[in-house]
């Protein structure tokens, strides 16, 4: 339903030019939901605002590839029909719901904005559905609460009013832009199940950014590892979860916190991410993987693919090295 | 709400008593009296004066006697303009005032929020820039000056508008546009400031997220949230344009308010001295009022009173 090619997206600073995205290639079937998961910085949330066309321009540019939905190039699309895009075809949620609501206009108002602006309703027909998704995110006493401010709501409550928000216009993509890391963990898990649900009811197709693991494993179908800008390594959840292959994607999964491994440190990656005003040549990981090879300093590795659900970026899968390996033992 | 309205009255009056007794301690304290300046140096004649004004009575007793005309609204003759009462002055110069406050006001508040906007949108534009150049002039030229220029090249060299007075449209534009000016600027650099920061804010991002056209955005999520600064200093510009008028009113010779509050300072004319101030105070006092119940209402957050938890 949604696939994107060589996505490039770039942002001039008065330090130079940040290459935030560097070629995200990555698609998403419909009623599925695809994790991206990376470190901080990676390029996950450009990645998602450039497919809601909303990077801030300037500085930030799209400067090559191609965002198909539904048979259309959104790339190449007119700002006014990106609105009709926007909120109607892809939603999008964020990460903070403290701040993602107007403070002084009244959630009924809110909710209702999407529908008004992209469907011919009447007011009471808005109202009927505003109240179908107030109830759909379990929101009690929803007419009341529907002339409320949302000050007058907890965190977990505005993130499920920010949810009905992005569901009211029933898009066919939902982006969710770490929609529970600002929120405590009963709360997380809550609004998690509330995904799944939504997802059940509704059919639509999620992205889901995050840099919780956890949450990876509870409701992700597929998974996109993203570094430096690009996706290293992208699977099933079964074939990243227990054949991860890009060495980054090992390192990501040993850092997660285990209950069942007494004893031992955590095992962080060592080193930081690469600077992205100038990357490297070769692989972005080379200076902190434990494998690295003369070759991935040099030049960027060609994608193998290891099924057809999983791809990875990574020399050591290539042919040449696998031969290279099983004649001799490794320094 | 009515407790929130009725507790702020309560304040308001006090305000007004602190102000008035300042004003009649300063009024007795400068020097000179109402007859001094007169050519009437007969001594019999002073002390009938001063009687007749009550002026020969102690100085708690004429306190007393300027609360109690303040009181019942009547502030008693002039002394400087016979036969005329201060009610009157006040009744024919405060329309001539309040019409050119407001218009001033309005043309300020209108015209700055404008400026401001298209500053913010074009921002780092050349619009931008000269905008905000523009508005620091107009915050850096006393309107005096503004005025005394205005008046020399639009007015006397130029020919297209009259020089002073306050008789059509066309009298309205000089003072009117010196008066504004300064408001206009401060109003459109905090605007322009305010404006570019809340579009930076989540939520802006998430009305584009909906697919909504710029200026809903605009009008309806980022201007509402912008102008709550702009409301909070609106009390003090009021203020800034009601003491500005009376330069402005002198330079134009607008028959106002201020010319007769000046004038009384001049003249010593104690009852229009105490009426024209008590009449400006209420004034301000009303609109600083007015503005925070504004601000209230564009707020959600602000509540009156307390009405249990959150
Ligand atoms: N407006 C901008 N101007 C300049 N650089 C930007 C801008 N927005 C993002 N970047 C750069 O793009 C890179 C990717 O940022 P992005 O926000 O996508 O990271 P992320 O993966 O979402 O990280 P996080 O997990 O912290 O949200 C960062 O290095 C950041 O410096
Ligand atoms: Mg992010």
């Amino acid at each position: 339903m949604l696939e994107v090619q060589d996505l490039h997206v770039t942002f001039t600073t008065y330090g130079g030019t940040v290459k935030a995205v560097r070629g995200v290639d990555l698609y998403v079937n419909e009623g599925e939901t695809l994790a991206i998961v990376g470190e901080s910085g990676c390029g996950k949330s450009v990645t998602s605002n450039a497919i809601m066309r909303l990077i801030p321009s300037p500085p930030g540019k799209i400067t090559r590839g191609m965002i198909r939905f539904k048979g259309e190039d959104l790339v190449s699309l007119s700002e006014k029909a990106m609105r009709n895009i926007r909120g109607v075809d892809i939603s999008m949620i964020f990460q903070d719901p403290m701040t993602a609501l107007n403070p002084t206009l009244t959630i009924g108002t809110q909710l209702m904005e999407g529908l008004y602006e992209h469907q011919k309703v009447t007011g009471q027909e808005a109202k009927r559905r505003a109240l179908e998704m107030m109830d759909l995110v379990g929101i009690p006493n929803p007419e009341e609460r529907l002339k409320q401010y949302p000050h007058q709501f907890s965190g977990g409550m505005r993130q499920r009013i920010v949810i009905a928000i992005a569901l009211i216009c029933e898009p066919e993509l939902l982006i969710a832009d770490e929609p529970t890391t600002a929120l405590d963990v009963t709360i997380q898990a809550q609004i998690l199940e509330l995904f799944e649900k939504i997802q059940k009811q509704t059919g639509v197709s999620i992205i889901l950014i995050t840099h919780d693991l956890g949450v990876v494993a509870k409701i992700a179908d597929r998974i996109a590892v993203m570094y430096a800008g690009k996706i290293v390594e992208v699977g099933t959840k079964r074939e990243i979860f227990y054949q991860p292959e890009h060495p980054y994607t090992k390192g990501l999964l040993r850092s997660v916190p285990r209950l069942d491994l007494k004893g031992g440190k955590l095992a962080a990656i060592e080193g930081t991410p690469p600077d992205l005003f100038s990357p490297p040549e070769g692989c972005p990981f080379a200076a902190r993987c434990a494998y690295a090879m003369e070759v991935c300093t040099h030049v960027h590795p060609v994608k193998t693919s290891l099924s057809p659900s999983h791809q990875v970026d990574c020399w050591l899968q290539d042919e040449r090295a696998k031969k290279l390996l099983a004649t001799s033992s490794p320094k | 709400m009515l407790r929130y309205i009725l507790k702020r009255l309560a304040i308001m009056l006090v305000t007004l008593w602190i102000i008035i007794t300042l004003t009649f301690i300063l009024m007795v304290s400068v020097p000179g009296s109402p007859f001094n300046s007169e050519s009437s140096s007969n001594e019999i004649v002073q002390a009938n004066l001063n009687k007749h004004y009550n002026l020969d009575q102690p100085k708690y007793i004429q306190y007393l006697e300027y609360i109690k005309s303040i009181a019942t609204f009547d502030f008693g003759p002039s002394i400087s303009k016979p036969h005329q009462s201060v009610n009157d002055l006040l009744g024919r110069g405060f329309p001539i005032s309040f019409e050119l406050g407001i218009i001033s006001i309005a043309v300020a508040v209108l015209s700055g929020i404008i400026l401001g906007i298209i500053a913010a949108l074009r921002h780092n534009g050349i619009i931008d820039y000269l905008a905000m150049g523009l508005a620091v002039l107009g915050i850096s030229i006393p309107n005096f000056i503004l005025a005394t220029l205005l008046i020399q090249q639009l007015a006397v060299n130029w020919e297209i508008f009259p020089v002073a007075t306050w008789s059509s449209p066309a009298h309205m534009v000089l003072p009117v546009f010196a008066l504004a000016t300064g408001p206009m600027a401060i109003i459109a650099r905090l605007t322009r400031s305010t404006m570019l920061e809340v579009l930076t804010q989540d939520y802006i991002k998430m009305a584009r997220a909906k697919g909504l056209s710029p200026w809903k955005i605009i009008i309806k999520h980022a201007l509402r949230n912008a102008l709550m600064p702009v409301i909070t200093i609106m009390g003090t510009l009021v203020a800034g344009v009601l003491t500005g008028s009376f330069v402005i009113e002198k330079i134009f010779a607008i028959p106002g308010m201020g010319k007769y509050f000046v004038e009384s300072i001049n003249h010593r004319d104690y009852p229009v001295i105490m009426g024209t101030t008590v009449f400006y105070s209420v004034f301000l006092i009303v609109m600083l009022f007015l503005v925070d119940i504004a601000y209230g209402i564009l707020d959600p957050r602000i509540k009156f009173h307390k009405k249990g938890g959150d």
